[in-house]
């Protein structure tokens, strides 16, 4: 038996992680728990008055979805550095920058498709216009997948490290900024009744180079912490 | 040609020229600082507008400019260490990331110290103000990530990832916080205004800037000798140097 292509080999790839993550339902359903609560925190926090609410609610909903990639990419390599499959990953003839695709697109599929689905309640509960409610959805879906690239690059580094939960966040948070920035722009473009198609543009620009070039450092990074 | 890098990949020889280098650059180094700042701080004329709280300029510019330079020299150094290996590469990258980080925190404090007396304020949320924060959490993470590991070859490599990705960010970043700040309230605030800077306080920032590199390349280097002193503690040249007693 000849061993499977590299896009194939990919497929089987993304559906194990996503057998693997349904088989757990709870590690699906925490993100989402996890953005219901915080978003309920800030109407406690800031005051409950409608207009105010609306007026933050691009920038909580965005830092909220940021906020849940970054402790769900944590995990993404860790048990599979843990029982050795990630070692046997890196011998397979695939290439590693196919085969890490598929493990940032079930993390993707899991957190951040989910979440941009999910998003348009908690919108509507922030008062969010419901104009705004279609570029909110677009914009993470198209801005989840760069937080997901770009977290699984510090992922990769910090596998083998014990206390690697901090510093992942040390490390993930200032390469999250620029899509933070052009996120929330987008939704309160929208709220404002402006253009937002710039902003749109330039996340899925975003999305583009990180696509070409994180893989890369992620491959990189799992050979290092596999080395160590 | 060809020699001399391989020379650099020698912990005793680079030891021993950066040894001379200091010798030579540290009292330049420290003179150009003593004659630019005393210039600046002292003898240039006051700002029209600003009075004389405009004279930070001669601290602030040129620690920012060279913590700019320095995460450039750190992310090369990196990329060098990941591409040939080079061990030496690996401790420059290592030893430029505190300095870069403290002279990106001399000018975000020198920035806040000015913006006072300027703005009325200690901080704006302005682009580069902004970047330059970004900046100081990015050489925080590579430390942060260098000593989390235990195996420092490892932490090498990986920092050296971090550092290339980051690079990849600073213009990213620079770019779009100026869209987002533009998006929200007219550009009123900047660094230097529209007219050009006067001559007669230009010459004595373009000295500090030198200045500033000349500081950056001495620290960076008896950085450096630290390091290689310290992982070489079990190596016979150290050992032969410890006991002749000799600093350089």
């Amino acid at each position: 038996m000849s061993p499977p292509g590299s896009l194939q080999f990919c497929v089987r790839l993304l559906r194990r992680q996503l057998v693997l993550a349904v088989r757990r339902p709870i590690e699906i359903g925490n993100p989402l728990l996890f953005f219901a609560m915080v978003v309920a925190l800030f109407p406690l926090g800031l005051g409950p008055a409608p207009d105010q609410l609306a007026g933050f609610a691009p920038g909580i909903l965005w830092i909220i979805a940021l906020l849940s990639n970054l402790l769900t990419s944590d995990a993404v390599f860790r048990s599979d550095f843990e029982d050795g499959s990630l070692e046997q990953l890196l011998l397979a003839p695939q290439p590693l920058f196919i085969s890490v695709l598929a493990y940032i697109g079930a993390h993707w599929l899991i957190t951040g498709l989910l979440l941009a689905l999910v998003s348009p309640v908690f919108a509507l509960m922030l008062n969010l216009p419901g104009s705004a409610v279609g570029t909110l959805v677009l914009s993470l879906l198209l801005g989840s997948g760069v937080l997901s690239l770009v977290g699984c690059i510090g992922a990769a580094l910090t596998v083998g490290l014990k206390r690697g939960g901090m510093l992942i966040s040390l490390l993930v948070l200032p390469l999250y900024m620029p899509v933070l920035i052009f996120g929330s722009a987008a939704v309160k473009a929208a709220v404002t009744g402006a253009a937002a198609g710039p902003y749109l543009a330039i996340l899925g620009a975003m999305l583009c180079l990180a696509i070409a070039l994180s893989p890369l450092a992620i491959a990189a990074g799992l050979r290092i912490s596999i080395d160590a | 040609m060809w020699s001399f890098f391989h020379k650099l990949g020698s912990p005793p020889w680079l030891y021993s020229i950066s040894g001379v280098i200091l010798r030579w650059l540290l009292p330049i180094t420290l003179v150009a600082l003593a004659v630019g700042l005393t210039w600046g701080l002292l003898f240039t004329v006051p700002d029209f507008r600003q009075g004389n709280s405009y004279r930070i300029i001669y601290i602030h510019v040129p620690a920012a400019v060279v913590a700019l330079a320095g995460y450039y020299v750190m992310a090369i150094a990196g990329a060098i260490n990941l591409i040939w290996k080079m061990k030496m590469a690996d401790v420059a990258m290592k030893s430029a990331a505190p300095v870069g980080a403290a002279l990106t925190f001399v000018a975000l404090l020198t920035g806040a110290i000015w913006g006072k007396p300027t703005w009325g304020t200690w901080w704006v949320w302005d682009a580069r103000i902004t970047s330059m924060l970004i900046l100081l959490f990015l050489y925080l993470g590579v430390i942060a990530l260098y000593e989390a590991f235990d195996n420092k070859e490892a932490a090498g490599k990986a920092c050296a990832v971090l550092c290339l990705v980051g690079m990849v960010n600073i213009p990213i970043i620079y770019k779009s916080v100026d869209w987002w700040y533009s998006l929200h309230q007219p550009a009123s605030i900047k660094f230097t205004g529209d007219s050009s800077i006067d001559t007669s306080m230009l010459y004595p920032l373009l000295l500090t800037i030198a200045a500033f590199y000349a500081l950056f390349t001495c620290c960076l280097l008896m950085n450096m000798r630290a390091e290689l002193l310290q992982r070489g503690a079990r190596t016979s040249w150290v050992k032969k140097l410890a006991l002749a007693g000799k600093s350089t």
